[in-house]
């Protein structure tokens, strides 16, 4: 099968692949550029675990084809620390005990950190409105929300 | 005891961060299905699709001769196997739809998908059985032949306390009631995975996997590749949440893989689709509960009297295990002197029961604590009265008929959640309401036994060793799961030897670094588990003390530590660092390390009667929740939740937190949304799409009250609490649709049909 060349920005580096027309997101960066922080956990794009920022927006990178990256600046967990620093949200999750068994708190990262970078004052309930397309089974969501609105509040 | 805040420690009682947060949050920690090996083939199963028949005659000649298949495997491969689940890694007789009937390893997992498609198979399909009325009903097909009447035998317990008859001739009002709970799917959000590594040098098998249990795990792929057990080594994997589920099913893909691992000498991924770790996992059990209970007009019960029988499914995931708990609490928090109860699996051609958070107690505290109330409402007295003049108190007998010595503050507990939520005022406004939308309230309480009690072995042990620089790495058979397990040993080891937490390393469990050390279940992990951690780090502190006393030129009786610095006891200032002790007692050739084992009591309890110690001790609950009901669609919003849990010691406050609220999260799905749906055994019900777990946008307000009390039972005091946290939720919330509608849901889940209409349209209009 002919393969599809695709220019994109993974984590602010170049990156070219070579992906096959029906090879998705999220396995392109799980197997061939080792992102595993990249978690699959329905493949329907249900449960959020495997989301990226796409140019700004919160993505299920299962439902997205690699050869559609063309140009794109696609940033996962592992690019959220920034020069060995902890990202803000990262920070916060970990002192409000923000994650439990931890398998989607790489999608919540993502999609908190696509929420604050377009909502300056989110209320509690927008937050939850934010992180909504991403499940958890363990947490209840109660210190996710503690930990996003304190980000949230510090960037008043 | 009051509200958490009364004791003294250094490390404990503190919301210390979680030991592995930082490695999560960085996306770094490696789960199953992300590890990749050289070589690697991925592996893949076929099921059978039917619910219940005979392979007659299968095909595997044009899936072997694919290019990139290296092998294929059906049950006639597989002669000696027994399994430890008693179903198999492969089968020849369908017994529920995921039953695999071959299994492939191929270079890709698109390969391992064409493969499977081109397997041939001839089924004679049988007929089944699927509720629990058409698996006891006469003339029934069997789903096993060594179970007649499909009635599940090891898995009946009951429980005899005084003479019910009797009771109930003392009793002026007596009613009886029949409940239903329906299939639960633990929906963990990371799928089964696991990675088989051969090793050509010495023959081991390697197994890096997503088990809750491994040490249960290496039993299966010891029995698949008919090898020692000292062959076989299994490497937890950074866990994405179990709940009770990954124990059987991950024994079966290790085995499943371990076989292909060995058949190929090539490492050989699984890692299951959301799909197929909904068909292939436990799930929890329905039960179908029928009460008779009976009160003197002034309110005090004389007996109870109860028949429990659970939906195994197809296979017996711990159903004989479970049943045991179910039979202790199903009395519930009451003392009352007449019991009779009964409970007992039965099996069906349904994807199969196990365990699953609660491990029975959120069915049968749906049921008897809407009875509780019931039973008030019949008598006319207020459910909070009722309540307390029949609770459990300390002192008190329970069903089985064990002393409480040690405290009991349910009453406390009790009062503190009524008041601070304004359950009595609230209670009386809501029955009275006009409008479509109604609001109600409800409470439910709730006890559970810590660990594993009479129900099986609770012993475990720990290793500690000290490290020359100070550091020190700790190490258990029982598993981080996500609970915390590691942050909370870390913490245990750290109060007791006076070393700051950040110097204490959890290795994590590689089954051939530490002895068997039995499952991580049962919420023993901290109550139990940490006991042998205790002992091993209190013996340790003692060993280096030595070396301490003789460093400060003083008597070992007057050294004493405090983080990380030993002092002599009269002159604080005479001190020296634990990092300078260490060294000194390794280039001194002293002991650096000590592995201790803990056995628990014999708790001396008669499982033919029921009657006896079931636990050392019990955790008590109590949850207050608050419902808006839209009546005009059966829409149940659930708009706050309180949740008062007596934990003994709060090992860690902010973990403790965490699990309440997740606790609320999973019994909210349980009451209102969550439901496994299986027609003639077939699942509709296969991903996040239609089985509904709660999302941010659906959690209610929450607050916690942790109460914690002086019980001589468990590590430091502390108890049970993961599965409390859920437990009570489902029933409060039933309650409180009661106290808005006036209607009793008695079967779950509380969906629109169910609240609108009073009966499902589906699954035969229950």
């Amino acid at each position: 099968m002919e393969k599809i060349k695709v220019n994109m920005k993974v984590n602010s580096k170049p990156v070219t692949v070579e992906v096959k027309p029906y090879a998705r997101l999220l396995d392109v960066l799980r197997e061939e550029l080792g992102l595993t922080g990249t978690k699959e956990g329905c493949g329907i794009g249900e449960c959020g675990a495997c989301t990226v920022i796409i140019d700004g927006e919160n993505v299920n990178s299962c439902l997205v084809l690699a050869a559609s990256m063309e140009g794109k600046e696609i940033t996962t967990i592992e690019g959220m620390a920034k020069d060995g620093r902890l990202h803000p949200l990262q920070d916060a999750f970990i002192r409000h005990n923000a994650l439990q068994c931890g398998f989607c708190t790489p999608g919540l990262l993502m999609s908190a950190k696509a929420f604050l970078d377009k909502n300056q004052n989110p209320t509690r309930e927008d937050i939850k409105v934010g992180i909504s397309g991403n499940l958890c089974r363990c947490t209840g969501y109660e210190q996710v929300v503690d930990a996003i609105e304190e980000v949230a509040n510090k960037n008043d | 005891m009051p509200l958490l805040g009364s004791k003294n420690y250094d490390y404990l009682n503190k919301p210390v961060p979680r030991v592995d947060a930082l490695d999560k949050v960085l996306g770094r920690a490696q789960y199953a299905a992300d590890l990749k090996f050289p070589q690697m083939l991925y592996g893949g199963m076929l099921r059978s699709g039917l619910s219940h028949a005979k392979v007659a005659k299968i095909d595997v000649a044009k899936a072997k001769a694919m290019d990139g298949v290296f092998e294929v495997l059906t049950y006639g491969d597989l002669k000696k196997a027994k399994s430890w689940a008693n179903y198999m890694y492969i089968t020849d007789t369908v017994r529920y739809v995921g039953d695999v009937v071959a299994i492939v390893a191929a270079e890709t997992p698109e390969i391992v998908q064409d493969a499977l498609k081109a397997i041939q198979v001839e089924y004679q399909e049988l007929p089944g059985v699927y509720t629990i009325e058409e698996a006891l009903a006469k003339d029934a097909p069997l789903v096993h032949e060594g179970a007649p009447d499909n009635i599940f035998k090891e898995s009946h317990f009951p429980v005899r306390k005084g003479d019910v008859e009797k009771g109930f001739a003392q009793c002026e009002v007596i009613i009886e009631r029949e409940y239903h709970t329906q299939y639960i799917e633990h929906a963990y959000i990371e799928p089964e995975a696991c990675v088989a590594v051969p090793d050509p040098i010495d023959g081991t098998m390697t197994v890096f996997s997503s088990s809750q249990n491994p040490y249960f795990t290496r039993r299966y792929v010891a029995d698949i590749l008919q090898c020692g057990m000292h062959k076989v080594r299994i490497v937890q994997q950074t866990l994405g949440g179990s709940f009770g589920g990954k124990e059987e099913g991950v024994g079966l893909i290790a085995g499943r893989a371990a076989i292909l691992a060995q058949k190929t000498g090539r490492p050989v991924k699984i890692a299951l689709t959301r799909e197929e770790s909904i068909l292939e996992s436990s799930k929890r059990h329905p039960f179908r509960l029928k009460y008779k209970i009976g009160a003197t007009r002034e309110g005090k019960i004389m007996a109870l009297e109860a028949e429990l029988v659970d939906n195994s499914g197809a296979y017996n995931n711990q159903t004989q295990f479970m049943n045991f708990r179910a039979a202790v609490h199903t009395a519930g928090v009451y003392e009352i002197p007449n019991v009779k109860v009964d409970v007992v699996g039965v099996f069906t051609n349904n994807i199969h029961s196990g365990a699953m958070r609660g491990y029975s107690s959120p069915q049968i505290i749906f049921a008897q604590e809407q009875l509780i109330e019931e039973l008030a409402e019949e008598l006319g007295m207020n459910p909070i009265e009722f309540r307390k003049l029949n609770a459990l108190k300390t002192g008190s007998l329970t069903a089985t008929s064990q002393e409480l010595v040690e405290p009991v503050i349910l009453e406390e507990m009790i009062d503190t959640l009524v008041q601070k939520t304004e359950y009595s005022k609230k209670r009386e406004a809501y029955k009275n309401q006009s409008g479509p939308k109604k609001r109600g309230i409800g409470i439910a309480t709730c006890f559970r036994g810590c660990g594993f009690g009479a129900e099986s072995v609770d012993a475990s042990g720990a290793t500690v060793t000290a490290l020359e620089d100070g550091t020190v790495i700790i190490n258990s058979g029982l598993v981080e799961n996500g609970q915390g397990l590691k942050t909370a040993y870390s913490q245990i080891a750290a109060e007791v030897l006076g070393v700051p937490v950040e110097r204490i390393h959890f290795i994590g469990v590689d089954t051939h670094s530490i002895a068997d050390c039995g499952m991580t279940v049962a919420s023993r992990g901290t109550v139990m588990g940490s006991q042998a951690m205790k002992k091993a780090a209190g013996e340790l502190k003692e060993i280096l003390k030595k070396t301490a006393a003789e460093m400060l030129n003083t008597h070992v009786d007057k050294v004493d530590i405090k983080d990380g610095v030993y002092f002599e006891v009269p002159n604080p200032k005479n001190k020296v660092f634990f990092s300078d002790v260490c060294n000194k007692q390794l280039w001194s050739g002293r002991q650096m390390s000590v592995f201790a084992w803990y056995e628990p009591k014999n708790l001396n309890y008669d499982h033919h009667t029921g009657q006896g110690n079931a636990f050392p001790t019990y955790s008590f609950g109590c949850v207050v929740a608050e419902v808006e009901v839209d009546t005009e669609t059966g829409y149940v919003d659930v708009l706050n939740v309180a949740a008062g849990h007596d934990v003994g010691t709060a090992v860690n406050p902010a973990l403790i937190k965490g699990q309440i609220y997740g606790g609320i999260a999973m019994g909210m799905g349980f009451a209102i949304t969550e439901e496994v749906e299986v027609n003639k055994g077939k699942v509709g019900t296969l991903n996040l799409d239609t089985y509904i777990i709660p999302t941010s946008m659906d959690m209610p307000q929450m607050s916690t009250l942790i109460f914690e009390c002086d019980d001589k039972e468990g590590t430091y005091g502390a108890k049970s609490l993961g599965e409390p946290a859920t437990e009570a939720v489902g029933a409060a919330i039933a309650n409180a649709i009661y106290n808005a509608t006036g209607r009793r849901i008695r079967q779950l889940p509380a969906d629109l049909e169910k609240v609108l209409l009073g009966k499902s349209l589906r699954g035969g209009g229950k």
